[in-house]
């Protein structure tokens, strides 16, 4: 079984590209060259350098003394939160906007939640002297403010989504509505490995560089490429299938990817697609997605505005439904908890969607001599807000 | 022969009104449908609402919600139409996203429909080529006729496969954007308008989005078969009521 993206844009009975037909010539612009552009010397040279000294890569990968301690196995953890911005997010918002120079384009939309994705847009089109439009949920905007204000000191418009529940779901409509009424000078940089294909294999390909370094820091540090387990949260799942890449088809390496459980599976306030969803069709694609039995599509809780997103991309659909990869949800409680636990074990501060990966060690128990490598995908700081009123700090 | 075909055989330039289902009140579908005949409209479009129309403009997404906070459902839209063949014979399209249809079952859906005589379906998501390998022959099964849109966008390639797999007539959006009223056509519209005329193609051709009144009507029948107004009449229907439908309706011929 592949567990890459098939000739016509799926994964398994995943993917393809549900759009309207005024989006097709976009998107067949797209299909048509990203390969051959992220391919080219030029592109790749390009990509490379902002990487490493814009961006900071490669990101250590840390061995976390006592939190393995705590969990008496091996845990490695793999900072992106040290990425310029504070997130894995400005891997793909670099590549993105290095592909949208190359076709030709002159404006840039994108579609943020918590703020993460949009900041790292935006960065990246200062850094290009490029026109740039972020949609946000109104609902984000009064809740994410210092992201808001990021955005704008970079010279980005922000454009509050107000239709529907007016958060990220509405946000990614929004953008993809400015899409359809500006077909020509636009490209949009979609956050997350969802959306029409070709969107869920350019973004995972651009985020594979996670993996990619993940791969020869093990192996200087434990002599092998390949750790036991590679664990991530999953929202859309970019840093997952950032993190997972490059292990995809070594099957001896576990995938642990974390859902947002919100107030808990059952309680009608959730995240957790891969056990709360099903088929269906989002933002261009066809994965599990969380729905009526009517189909239409259900507004996602959690804690972190990073992981309610009432679908996941159909790379982790197919991860899912083919057991490739072991879907765990973790609850706002649990989550929190574990955020806490690195700051005090490791003098981490972790973002929130990051910290539902770390509450993993509590559910699940790993050997002693298991390699776990954790994704940690984003620092606190955009948190701090959540982080105080939970822990009344 | 499908009530559309025939329809489209009718010497005269043809005037479509859609309207979102459920709305402005749950139980309003039949009586809007059963005005719009009686007004003189040639065929209608149902709107099936969705819960994140992608390819709509703020009036069509309003109704959309609106009608699904009144309870629509694919089944209670079919369970309204069950007997709308007993008062209304103009052909009756229903315009919706892909979405909802999957869930139903996109077989059980297109049986349904030929059941209450729905004649065609509008689905903006489903790809052209998706329809063509996956869905055609269950569409043809059931006489249903799929509906698929151009935009200026398109290429004359495409435009050229498309009208080869159409067997209705060819949904062309009046210019690059999402749904929504507009007061006149320009110049790059009358381009468009007249590229797609002088391609001869074998569907005739109705135009939608942005027609809101006599002067965009008149513009898009200029160069087409017929032209849909969707946005201007959710909105007339919104301010004036559904009463007033055959007042909206003189003031476009």
């Amino acid at each position: 079984m592949s567990y890459f993206v098939d000739e016509n844009g799926y994964y398994g009975q995943f993917g393809g590209a549900y759009i309207p037909e005024m989006l097709y010539p976009n998107v067949e612009e797209l299909r048509q060259n990203y390969l051959k552009i992220m391919q080219e010397d030029s592109f790749k040279k390009e990509f490379d350098e902002l990487l490493k000294e814009y961006v900071g890569r490669p990101t250590p990968l840390y061995f976390a003394k006592r939190l393995s301690e705590k969990y008496n196995t091996k845990i490695y953890l793999k900072r992106e939160d040290l990425c310029h911005t504070g997130a894995h997010k400005v891997n793909n918002t670099i590549g993105q906007i290095l592909m949208a120079k190359k076709l030709g384009k002159n404006r840039i939309i994108a579609e943020t939640g918590a703020g993460q994705h949009g900041v790292a847009t935006a960065t990246v089109c200062a850094l290009m002297g490029i026109e740039c439009v972020v949609y946000m949920g109104e609902i984000d905007i009064a809740r994410q403010a210092p992201n808001v204000a990021r955005m704008k000191m970079l010279g980005a418009t922000v454009v509050p989504a107000l239709s529907g529940s007016r958060t990220l779901k509405d946000a990614t409509n929004e953008a993809i509505r400015d899409w359809i009424n500006n077909p020509v000078d636009t490209h949009y940089i979609i956050g997350s490995v969802v959306g029409p294909h070709p969107y869920p294999d350019m973004v995972a390909k651009f985020q594979s560089v996670i993996s990619e370094e993940i791969k020869w820091q093990l192996k200087e540090k434990e002599g092998k490429e390949n750790p036991d387990y590679v664990v991530a949260c999953v929202g859309g799942g970019s840093n997952a299938a950032g993190a997972f890449y490059h292990y995809l088809d070594e099957k001896e390496v576990g995938l642990i990817a974390v859902e947002a459980a919100g107030l808990g599976v059952d309680s009608g306030e959730s995240a957790a697609t891969s056990v709360l969803g099903n088929e269906g069709v989002i933002h261009g694609s066809k994965t599990l997605l969380m729905q009526t039995k009517d189909g239409q599509i259900i507004e996602p809780y959690s804690i972190s505005a990073g992981l309610d997103y009432p679908g996941v991309g159909p790379l982790h659909a197919h991860l899912c439904e083919s057991k490739r990869a072991e879907f765990i949800s973790i609850t706002d409680d649990e989550a929190m908890q574990a955020g806490l636990e690195l700051c005090e074990l490791e003098g981490i501060i972790p973002a929130i969607e990051s910290s539902h990966a770390l509450a993993v060690f509590k559910q699940k128990e790993f050997k002693k001599d298991d390699v776990v490598v954790l994704n940690l995908s984003g620092r606190g700081d955009k948190d701090l807000n959540t982080y105080i009123k939970y822990f009344k700090l | 022969m499908n009530r559309i075909n025939k329809k489209l055989q009718e010497d005269k330039k043809l005037l479509s009104i859609y309207f979102t289902a459920g709305y402005p009140k749950l139980n309003d579908t039949v009586e809007v449908i059963e005005s719009l005949e009686k007004s003189g409209v040639d065929f209608i479009e149902i709107g099936l609402p969705f819960s994140d129309p992608l390819a709509d403009g703020p009036t069509i997404q309003a109704s959309s919600t609106a009608a699904l906070e009144n309870g629509m459902t694919t089944e209670v839209l079919f369970n309204q139409l069950k007997d709308i063949r007993k008062t209304v014979s103009i052909p009756l399209i229903i315009m919706g996203y892909f979405n909802p249809m999957m869930q139903y079952g996109v077989e059980a859906f297109c049986k349904k429909c030929e059941e209450i005589g729905i004649d065609g379906l509008i689905i903006p998501d489903l790809p052209v080529q998706d329809y063509n390998e996956n869905y055609k022959a269950i569409f043809e099964k059931y006489g249903i006729i799929n509906v698929f849109l151009i935009t200026p966008q398109t290429s004359d390639e495409r435009i050229r496969f498309i009208d080869s797999i159409s067997n209705g007539f060819i949904y062309m959006v009046s210019s690059a954007g999402v749904t929504g009223a507009k007061d006149s056509f320009g110049n790059t519209q009358e381009t468009y308008f007249d590229r797609i005329a002088s391609m001869n193609l074998n569907a005739p051709q109705v135009i939608g989005f942005g027609i809101s009144n006599a002067e965009t009507f008149q513009q898009a029948t200029s160069k087409a078969k017929g032209a849909i107004i969707g946005s201007a009449f959710v909105n007339y229907i919104t301010d004036k009521g559904i009463d007033k439908i055959p007042d909206f309706i003189t003031t476009i011929r």
